[in-house]
């Protein structure tokens, strides 16, 4: 797979460092909780939240539930608390189910005080749903003036051609008046009859018309069944923009059968739970440009996923109730013809992106390539067998490169144009 | 100019007062049209509406509309696992190691699974696994997507959930111990340890129970005989791959003769090898494969076999038995010599239901010392005791029985006192039936239980001493069942699940061998049994005295016998199967009796085939003592012994069938004592029988260039230019072989893959497990019996079966070459259409043979055939718009047809029609739709499939590690496939074989399929 990266991290991290450095300059307290958020972020986001309960319970103000000294014992080594018979302790650890937090014995001090510093910060107020109305309104505005301009513009036309219809009565009755005669126009054969006399015109025009007639219909008979371009709704809105694009998943982390099957197979849902068990909620940038959809509409998409797989988000537990989601295909090939990913995938190591196109930029999944048998027979004349480091290849190359002439086979001279190949 | 002349198109014209030239003077068609269809209900034409106008307006509409909608793709849903299994791969297939038991067919097998579901069974070719799999266990995937199986179960026909099953007969069994009822568990043979230990744990908790073993189809004299000699309810074992001489006095040893499984073992033997190979002589009165393929076939009555068994026995052991003469005594006297000289290479099978009999089967092998003789590690997949069956129905008709439990077995069907058993029935207070089916007894019993498929079942499996299978689910179960082992547990009082149960005593019996995981991964274990047997001193003498006054009853003798499609018929509703046509008669669709050419004459029974190709054959009425069994049709099947007749078991079942497949006659009415041998009055009844037979030629009409062969003599002495002979043809007026002559520029082969299918005519029996196997694999359809009566049959692989018209094949070719003039010629060529009375017979399996020089391709208008760089003729089906230009220019007409939508459409109601049985379809090929040629693809699949694995792993293909399904299926070994360009397979080293032959070589079509010359040792 191409390496999609993160075209925006380097300028996050720039914009970070930046504010850490302004942070310094400033207020201890800030300081405290900036740091408490990075590290907060790489040892405790695993099972934490600030305001929902996770693996863990929801953090923010933890302080204020436990005092800070005890808070450090039980961060550094919470087993080693409970087996001590520690009251507090103990009662935590039966409140959540009794499940071992790992201990923490690398954090010092300092560092565990700056994630408590993090966890009692209030809540922000969102701001982005006020930023987004003034957006729509911003959006209205402009377009209630191109409205106005063109009316104006029509208004003025209109205003135009009343005068010039104006003026010309005015030049008749003056003509009238002064006696000029206008020259009458000797009538002439309707141009149609001109061109039906014509033969030569009308054969050239038939000919011409059932060309073009021809062309259109040949055109639209060979985009029968060609389903390019299809983007169809499916029932969890998944985007494969913020998954393989932003987030920079590997393709085949999900669709790991292409490695060896002929399907490139659609994940099952407990694939997806491996990462969205912690990412319950949308967690992009509240302003964040790259997506098309409000925070909500993504977490309730979240929340289809966890309803399919019967995950109860609350209880962080599997309710056992499954309701097995119904994509639509997208991209489908006849009964007739045998494709196998794996060939293409592992053997040829082509990147996904070379059928599929730059899916790591489609919000919703659309068929980017025709999928039409000359479509792939033409890539088979072009593309040149990957050899390297496969000994199967080794001597059949050799060869038959040497046969026809050439350095490197392409996949149709090694029969890959053969009928029985794709159709049987 | 007037002219007088008369043309005439039949000799009957000439014949003024013919009453056919009549007939056909009114009558445009010969045969009627069948108008009346659509034509008939003359209400329905009067009061329709519809006029001319208005239906050609809604052609016209409805086109149009069509047409529209066509435009529109359709939306297509994709539901991937909500939790995807470890082991399941979307797109690729899992094997596993399982084992078939179903009471009359033992094998250990593997079964393919794709996306957890089974879709093929394969052989399990580890070392030492038992019994390759024929052509019904090839088919038994299918019987687990059968539509009619039991879903549920059933209190007197109401659907009831398990527990209610359970009280019933656990209150059942409650009244039994407390009124000292008797409780009888009546099960096929099931050569299952762990459900033995099951039933004595029953027997222990129930003292009024005993358990009786019933199997359909009896070889309850031969396991009598072994008894009395080893003390051991078995049957003895062979391998025949260890003997220089086999004599069968009527066992048909590749057939289903003590389950079956021979032919691997058989075959090694026949293909020749340092100027050496088996000789094989049958004495048997129905025509066999055993007698198909045996080098000496003596037919004879079975009362003049059981003389014919005692005469070798003098010869053997040097007794003085007297016998009657015999028919063909000089040649049972020279197989009894050439035994004897054989001594420990020579052994001795029979199939007689005779104990005597059977006990000088033991005398004799045990005189000969024969090395394929293994007393010592016996089959135990027989067990039946007809003895105890005939006593059980006594007791149920006397009212003694109060509950009877039984499990996978159907007497109501398969027993020929079945009413007398049915009327025991009713006077049973408790019947249970655990069945896959709701079959002729589930209807008759107060509980029915549905069962798991062997494919949705644990258990184990002994097939012979010291051999450990495990049977183990593929998928899980798809209807409400439950198992007869779980049930047991249940009413043992044990709380342990059956496979838990299982478990414990598979691991204690492989202890310090194998661990369970490794036992279920084999699918079986072996212990060497070391202890030789010595067998106790049996009365044989008085044994031969008694057979040899053995005496026809008067009568035909009617010899009941399987047919390799039906065995017992258990998998009749298998379409599979129905459609597999036997491989002497190669009739589908029908069970018939086979007649001698002489008693048919006697009878006036006749065979003729109608116009359009079909076989026709009068009905007979037969009746053996007393039971009448009415309209069999009759075969008239060349090499049955005069004054003998033969019929099939297993068909004329009617429950828990479809229609199409309710098909012949029940033959288990007249198997009375369960002995296969019966005296039998035949006579012609009215009426003509129509028969779907694939094959209408009988003979090869001395082409010996079709099936080459020689004898072993000849083979060891004379240069294969003489046996093998390459055809010539003129080039440049000077005799040329036609391997070096090509009007085509030939493609250079030599790089990459060159797949060429290698087929030993001495190996392969016929036994068709491939044709199954091909079934599977290629998603081919069923078309029915009416089609394939039409030849529209669609196998892509079929096995050709000859007749001799001469004693010999090589007397047909003397024949053929000697004669000359027009009328001698036509005498002869009409005579030699007519099978001699004892033939020759030869088999071949003909699939496409993938020429280099295809006439096929050349004739595409649309290029839809075309040939690939590997070998493989292609047929690209999208492409073809079926012309047929392709079959008819086939000169192995190996081409089929679709002529009709053979899925989902209800005229053809075969598996193909209901969604449970197109489960068994591979996802990997195609199905074809209407008007499109189809045709062996030497399974491209498969070949490329292993091309891909072997790319992904970046290594070269192993040695042999292609394979196509019928040399897979092969368990004989006599079809190999490989890759002729890897010299060091062993298909490149068997096309350098002096016995390697082209079919149809001096045509020069190149093919990539080749034949070994048969060799016979005569």
């Amino acid at each position: 797979m191409k390496k999609v990266g993160n075209h925006k991290s380097f300028s996050k991290i720039l914009l970070f460092s930046l504010a850490l450095v302004l942070s310094f300059s400033f207020t201890s307290n800030a300081q405290d909780a900036a740091a408490g958020k990075a590290l907060f972020n790489s040892n405790c986001a695993a099972c934490h939240k600030l305001d929902a309960a996770m693996t863990g319970p929801a953090l923010r103000g933890v302080t204020e539930r436990h005092d800070t000294a005890w808070l450090h014992k039980w961060i550094k080594n919470s087993s080693e608390l409970i087996k001590s018979g520690d009251a507090k302790a103990i009662k935590v650890f039966e409140e959540n189910d009794k499940k071992v937090m790992t201990a923490f014995p690398q954090l010092s001090d300092a560092d565990i005080d700056n994630i408590l510093a993090y966890t009692s910060q209030p809540k922000e107020e969102p701001k982005a749903a006020a930023a987004g109305g003034g957006a729509t309104a911003g959006a209205q505005e402009g377009g209630v003036s191109n409205n106005l301009v063109l009316g104006v513009l029509a208004v003025v036309l209109a205003m135009l051609v009343a005068m010039l219809l104006f003026v010309k009565n005015v030049l008749n009755k003056i003509a009238k008046a002064n006696g000029i005669e206008a020259p009458v126009k000797e009538k002439s054969l309707p141009i149609w009859i001109a061109f039906a006399r014509n033969q030569f015109l009308v054969l050239v025009s038939v000919i011409v018309m059932l060309l073009v007639g021809a062309y259109f219909i040949y055109g639209y008979l060979m985009q029968i069944g060609v389903d390019q371009g299809y983007e169809p709704i499916q029932p969890i809105h998944f985007s494969h923009k913020i998954h393989a694009g932003d987030n920079g998943i590997d393709c085949k982390y999900c669709h790991s059968s292409a490695r060896v099957s002929k399907t490139s197979g659609i994940p099952s849902l407990n694939v997806c739970m491996n990462c969205h068990k912690n990412i319950n909620e949308f967690q992009g940038d509240a302003d964040s440009t790259y997506v098309e959809h409000t925070k909500e509409f993504y977490s309730a998409e979240i929340q289809k996923l966890y309803d399919a797989v019967g995950w109860d988000k609350t209880a962080q537990k599997y309710t056992g109730k499954v309701k097995p989601v119904k994509w639509v295909r997208v991209h489908n090939l006849p009964d007739f013809v045998y494709f196998n990913h794996s060939q293409h995938v592992s053997v040829a190591g082509l990147e996904c992106q070379k059928c599929h196109g730059p899916v790591e930029t489609m919000e919703i999944m659309r068929q980017h390539s025709p999928l039409t048998m000359g479509w792939c027979v033409n890539c088979h004349r072009e593309t040149n067998v990957n050899v390297e480091g496969n000994e199967y290849y080794k001597k059949i190359h050799e060869e038959l490169s040497k046969k026809y002439g050439v350095d490197k086979l392409t996949a149709a001279q090694m029969g890959g144009l053969e009928c029985g190949k794709c159709h049987y | 100019m007037a002219s007088n002349k008369k043309y005439w198109k039949s000799v009957e014209e000439l014949n003024e007062n013919s009453s056919i030239v009549e007939t056909l003077r009114n009558n445009e068609f010969v045969e009627e049209i069948p108008t009346d269809e659509f034509l008939g209900d003359k209400d329905a034409l009067s009061t329709s509406s519809t006029t001319r106008r208005d239906f050609l307006k809604y052609v016209g509409f409805s086109t149009a509309a069509a047409s529209l909608a066509a435009c529109e793709g359709p939306v297509i849903k994709s539901i991937p696992y909500v939790v995807q299994p470890e082991e399941i791969i979307p797109g690729v297939a899992d094997f596993y190691a399982t084992t078939i038991a179903d009471g009359f067919d033992f094998a250990n097998i593997l079964i393919k699974t794709r996306e957890g579901r089974p879709i093929k069974v394969e052989n399990n070719n580890l070392p030492n696994a038992k019994t390759g799999a024929n052509a019904r266990v090839h088919a038994s995937v299918l019987s687990l997507y059968d539509s009619l199986r039991l879903k549920q179960s059933k209190i007197e026909g109401k659907d009831a959930s398990w527990a209610d099953v359970d009280a019933k007969v656990t209150a059942a069994l409650a009244d039994a111990k407390a009124k000292g009822g008797q409780v009888v568990l009546l099960t096929g043979t099931m050569a299952s340890p762990s459900t033995d230990k099951l039933i004595a744990d029953f027997i222990a908790k129930n003292p009024t129970a005993k358990h009786v073993v019933y199997d359909a189809v009896s070889s309850s004299d031969a396991l009598d005989a072994f008894q009395m000699v080893y003390g051991e309810r078995a049957l003895a074992d062979y391998d025949f791959s260890k003997a220089d001489v086999i004599v069968s006095v009527g066992a048909d040893i590749l057939g289903d003769w003590q389950g079956g499984g021979y032919d691997a073992g058989y075959a090694q033997g026949r293909i020749p090898k340092n100027g050496k190979m088996s000789k094989h002589i049958q004495i048997e009165s129905n025509m066999s494969l055993a007698g198909a393929n045996a080098d000496k076939r003596i037919p004879m009555t079975v009362t003049e076999q059981k003389h014919a068994l005692v005469k070798i026995y003098n010869v053997i052991t040097g007794a003085s038995v007297s016998t009657p003469k015999v028919a063909n005594e000089e040649a049972v006297m020279k197989a009894a010599q050439q035994l004897k000289a054989a001594a420990g290479k020579g052994v001795l099978v029979s199939g007689l239901d005779d104990v005597n009999a059977q006990l000088l089967v033991l005398a004799i092998n045990r005189a000969l010392n024969a090395e394929a003789f293994n007393p010592a590690t016996p089959r135990l997949i027989r067990k039946g005791d007809a003895k105890a069956v005939a006593q059980l129905v006594k007791d149920m008709k006397a009212g003694v029985v109060h509950t009877l439990i039984m499990n996978g077995v159907n007497p109501v069907y398969t027993l020929p006192n079945s009413a007398d058993f049915v009327e025991g029935l009713s006077k049973v207070k408790m019947s249970v039936a655990f069945s896959l089916k709701e079959d002729e007894t589930a209807l008759k019993t107060k509980v029915a239980v549905a069962t798991p498929h062997y494919l949705e079942s644990w258990g184990d499996v002994s097939i012979v001493k010291g051999h450990y299978s495990i049977t183990q689910p593929t998928i899980r179960p798809l209807f409400d069942t439950k198992q007869f082992q779980e049930a047991l547990l249940a009413w043992t009082g044990n709380p342990a699940s059956y496979y838990d149960f299982l478990k414990a005593h598979g691991t204690a019996v492989v202890a310090g061998g194998a661990t369970w995981n490794k036992l279920v991964h084999d699918g079986f274990y072996v212990t060497p049994v070391t202890a030789a047997v010595g067998g106790a001193n049996v009365d044989f003498a008085s044994a031969a005295g008694a057979l040899a006054q053995a005496k026809n009853l008067g009568g035909l003798e009617l010899v009941l016998y399987t047919k390799t499609g039906m065995g017992d018929g258990q998998q009749a509703n298998n379409p599979w199967l129905q459609e597999f046509p036997d491989p002497i008669t190669r009739v589908s669709w029908d069970n018939y009796v086979t007649v001698s050419k002489k008693d048919a004459e006697k009878l006036g029974l006749v065979n003729y085939n109608v116009a359009n190709g079909g076989l026709n054959g009068s009905y007979s009425t037969i009746e053996v003592g007393g039971v009448k069994l009415e309209n069999v049709p009759v075969i008239i099947q060349p090499g049955q012994a005069v004054g003998t007749i033969g019929l099939a078991l297993g068909y004329g079942r009617k429950e828990a069938m479809k229609q199409e497949m309710q098909v012949g006659v029940n033959a288990y009415t007249l198997y009375a004592n369960m002995k296969s041998d019966q005296s039998a009055k035949v006579s012609k009844a009215n009426g003509d029988h129509e028969f779907a037979c694939v094959q209408l030629q009988k003979t090869l009409m001395g082409r010996g260039d079709i099936i080459k062969e020689t004898t072993l003599e000849i083979f060891n002495t004379k240069d294969a230019a003489e046996w093998n002979i390459v055809p010539m043809v003129s080039l440049d007026h000077k005799e040329t072989p036609t391997t070096k002559v090509d009007i085509w520029d030939s493609f250079d082969r030599s790089v990459g893959h060159h797949f060429n299918l290698s087929i030993d005519l001495n190996a392969c029996t016929g036994c068709g497990a491939c044709v199954i196997a091909c079934h599977a694999e290629n998603n081919v359809p069923v078309v029915g019996k009416s089609e394939v009566r039409r030849s529209r049959d669609m196998h892509w692989l079929r096995i050709d079966r000859y007749y001799s018209s001469q004693d010999t094949f090589k007397g047909d070719v003397e024949l053929k070459e000697g004669a000359s003039g027009l009328m001698n010629s036509i005498d002869t060529f009409t005579g030699m259409e007519d099978p001699s009375e004892n033939p020759q017979v030869a088999f071949q399996p003909v699939m496409c043979q993938h020429c280099n020089h295809a006439p096929c391709e050349t004739v595409c208008p649309v290029a839809a055939t075309s040939h690939g760089r590997q070998g493989q003729n292609h047929m690209a089906y999208n492409r073809c718009v079926g012309t047929r230009y392709c079959a008819n220019n086939c000169p192995y007409k190996v081409r089929r047809f679709n002529w009709f939508l053979y899925n989902k459409n209800s005229e053809f109601d075969y598996h193909m029609n209901d969604d449970l049985g197109r489960m068994v379809l591979n996802p990997d090929v195609n199905v074809r739709s209407r008007g499109v040629m189809e045709k062996c693809s030497l399974c491209i699949q498969m070949t490329q499939s292993t091309i891909l694995k072997a790319k992904r792993e970046g290594r070269l293909v192993g040695k042999d590690e292609f394979q196509v399904a019928c040399s897979a299926a092969c368990s004989s070994g006599a079809m190999v496939f490989g890759d002729v360009n890897d010299k060091e397979s062993q298909v490149a080293k068997l096309a350098e074989d002096d016995r390697m032959y082209h079919l149809l070589e001096h045509i020069g079509t190149k093919p990539n399929v080749f034949y070994h010359v048969k060799v016979r040792n005569t």
